[in-house]
């Protein structure tokens, strides 16, 4: 005899039960964490060196890689000055909790104020795993074009900042502004906002700004 | 891609209460995914077929209910259902819009013998 079973669970609880232990790991060791999302190739890595660059003197500072293969970002972030921890997802198209969980029991948290988690380069998938940080940051760049927020909500909707990257290349592409913060405002309204160059250093200060505010509000180390 | 470990996250669920009520066999899932979830039902479809081979579930059929989006203005409180990537409020104009519906992804229930 057929019989109907209720359920009412969500697909991915597991993955949010995991990201709320993660969670709880964090503010017992009193660390704010910030998981930076991108399509690959959009700076993230090289906010994160020019991040440091600024801030490291007065924060200590880790970093959890996301990458399908190589070292190549923990490296850059290792030598830029953070403790740096590089997950190999090995095909997987963004992290989740459960890796980032593995990563946290190898960083001794007593000693961090600040964990920054570079998602794996992708628009899409990292949007619909939490990993148990306390914000998300969207680092979108001029040379991707001003379509993105319209083609990629998920991402867009989702996240607590937005850097602008690469604003040195403004002269050189087509790339209406309006348009793209129009997309951004449609589905993120009031999103605070950082249009910044890693190359040139244009907007860091800012960014800079925000970040040691999101850090001291949350911590009393 | 990440279809995989999602429909793994489905058949866990269904066994945890497949078990639970002592069931032989499942022979349905019934599946809410709102519109602004990413997910593609084929894809978990294919998934499916695979890791459920061999288990009380082989063969059960997915059924997928999508629920549209639905959003709230915050300045008019209208409630109404936008056009694919427009979100502002048609009446106001108004961009501070909240999502009321259209995020949900969860197992609804479950059919066995």
């Amino acid at each position: 005899m057929t019989q109907r079973v209720q359920v009412i669970e969500n697909i991915l609880s597991a993955n949010d039960q995991v990201a709320l232990e993660n969670r709880r790991l964090l503010e017992a060791a009193n660390v704010y964490a910030l998981n930076f999302m991108a399509s690959p190739g959009a700076g993230k890595t090289s906010l994160i060196e020019q991040t440091l660059k600024r801030i490291s003197s007065e924060l200590h500072i880790a970093v959890v890689d996301g990458d399908i293969a190589t070292s190549i970002d923990a490296d850059r972030a290792a030598a830029a000055g953070a403790l740096a921890i590089q997950i190999n997802t090995g095909g997987e198209c963004h992290l989740d909790a459960i890796m980032l969980k593995s990563a946290l029991s190898e960083l001794d948290l007593q000693g961090i104020d600040l964990l920054i988690v570079e998602n794996v380069g992708n628009l899409v998938c990292p949007a619909s795993f939490q990993l148990g940080t306390h914000q998300s940051v969207l680092i979108a760049s001029i040379p991707e074009g001003d379509d993105k927020p319209y083609k990629y909500p998920g991402m867009y909707r989702g996240v607590d900042a937005l850097v602008i990257n690469k604003t040195d290349l403004l002269p050189y592409i087509t790339f209406d502004m309006d348009y793209f913060r129009r997309g951004v405002e449609m589905l993120n309204p009031g999103l605070v906002t950082f249009p910044i160059s890693c190359k040139t250093g244009e907007g860091l200060d800012s960014w800079i700004a925000w970040l040691r505010i999101q850090v001291s509000s949350h911590s009393i180390k | 891609m990440h279809e995989l470990p999602v429909t793994e996250s489905i058949l866990e669920i269904a066994l945890r209460y497949a078990g639970d009520a002592q069931a032989n066999r499942i022979t349905d899932l019934y599946l809410v995914i709102g519109q602004l979830a990413t997910i593609v039902d084929d894809s978990i479809q294919f998934y499916w077929d695979i890791i459920a081979r061999d288990t009380i579930a082989e063969g059960a059929r997915l059924h997928f209910k999508r629920i549209p989006t639905q959003v709230k203005c915050q300045d008019c409180q209208l409630e109404y259902k936008p056009a694919e990537l427009e979100f502002t409020c048609p009446e106001c104009k108004s961009f501070r819009v909240q999502i009321v519906a259209g995020n949900e992804f969860y197992m609804d229930s479950i059919e066995v013998e």
